[in-house]
């Protein structure tokens, strides 16, 4: 049965684009057909950041107002066969998108993928409520620091009220996925920790990201984290939460950066 | 105590117990509020409303002060009234009937 969930934080610059992106793949690397939607109406980067900027004809506004038809403007990732995405639109018209659009379009999503992730825009406007009103699944992205958390725990708040099952009675199912964590700073008492943001969010948790040079490289060349460097940190970690989501459990760790010996002697700092 | 040993094993530059006290606080009374309004918002919205009916108010000369602590919160309303306030006021009655 297909899911779809919802890629929120409230906060910007957490990491929401990244994380749909690396999560997107790594599931579709299992096997997975997979939808990302980008909800960012007017500032969309999801295209971007998978390396699909170049080939959008059609967008998630045209489709809701009958000007394409879904099959249009999906468009599939050159590298994973099972992956596609529906990109935002460039227009500043954020009314454009409806609630009962965005329905119609998530409806016939679900009789086509396992997954469809659904790219929060920042803040708690139209675009965000939308983008989180179909939602079966949600994976609030936070970073260790304050105005994230706080943000976070409004969007826990809105998931719990504003969204279609919570409004029949039913609850969304909510994962923390930490992001930007740098474990050293972590223990030296410099950073909120793990279990400080659990607790205080009070909700389980997808994953923990480490902070990682990995992440801005392959945006840069528009591919996933997971597919860029498979072997990197960052990647592995967001492919251990991937892999939870799918039902599997896994021992949580931080995976470390593999540091050559010429690093470690140098004594450079894997950031 | 607990605290002081903690802070003298992980160094002087441990900010993050901070965070984590500041945010309890602070969550623990947005949570209580959410869904409802803004108790001390209106109140502010309201008072500055009542005192407009009768003054010309000046921005510049309101002070509104809010302090939310974990107990109780305080609202300082601050407005300076000019001098002869009273007299303005009645002159502008006069117009006004005439």
């Amino acid at each position: 049965m297909a899911k779809v969930l919802v890629v929120t934080s409230g906060k910007g610059g957490v990491g929401k684009t990244t994380s749909t992106a690396a999560l997107g793949a790594a599931l579709a690397q299992s096997g997975e057909s997979v939808v990302v939607i980008d909800f960012d109406v007017g500032l969309r980067n999801l295209d971007l950041v998978m390396g699909a900027e170049r080939r959008v004809v059609f967008d998630l506004i045209n489709v809701v107002q009958g000007v394409a038809k879904l099959q249009q403007a999906l468009i599939r990732d050159k590298r994973l066969e099972n992956l596609w995405l529906l990109p935002a639109s460039q227009t500043r018209d954020k009314d454009a998108l409806t609630d009962e659009g965005v329905g119609r379009i998530i409806a016939e999503l679900r009789t086509k993928f396992d997954w469809i992730l659904c790219d929060s825009p920042a803040g708690i406007e139209r675009g965000a409520m939308l983008a989180m009103r179909y939602a079966d699944e949600a994976v609030i992205v936070t970073n260790p620091e304050v105005s994230s958390v706080r943000d976070s725990d409004r969007i826990i708040g809105m998931l719990d009220s504003k969204t279609v099952k919570a409004e029949q009675g039913e609850r969304v199912t909510k994962h923390v996925l930490i992001t930007r964590y740098d474990p050293a700073r972590a223990a030296r008492g410099e950073m909120l920790s793990i279990d400080d943001i659990l607790e205080i969010l009070a909700t389980p948790l997808l994953g923990i990201i480490p902070e990682s040079q990995d992440v801005l490289r392959a945006s840069n060349v528009g591919s996933p984290v997971t597919l860029n460097n498979a072997a990197s940190a960052p990647a592995r970690a967001y492919v251990d939460a991937a892999r939870r989501l799918m039902g599997e459990t896994i021992e949580m760790t931080v995976p470390a950066e593999r540091r050559g010996l010429m690093n470690r002697l140098l004594g450079r700092r894997a950031a | 105590m607990t605290m002081n040993l903690l802070r003298l094993f992980r160094g002087r530059n441990a900010s993050a117990p901070v965070a984590r006290e500041r945010l309890q606080i602070l969550l623990a009374h947005e949570r209580g509020l959410r869904g409802q309004p803004d108790l001390l918002a209106t109140l502010r919205e309201e008072i500055l409303a009542v005192v407009s009916k009768h003054i010309q108010l000046d921005p510049e000369k309101v002070t509104v002060r809010l302090d939310r602590g974990p107990v109780v919160s305080t609202l300082e309303v601050d407005i300076e009234v000019p001098n002869g306030f009273e007299h303005e006021v009645r002159a502008g009655r006069r117009v006004g009937a005439a």
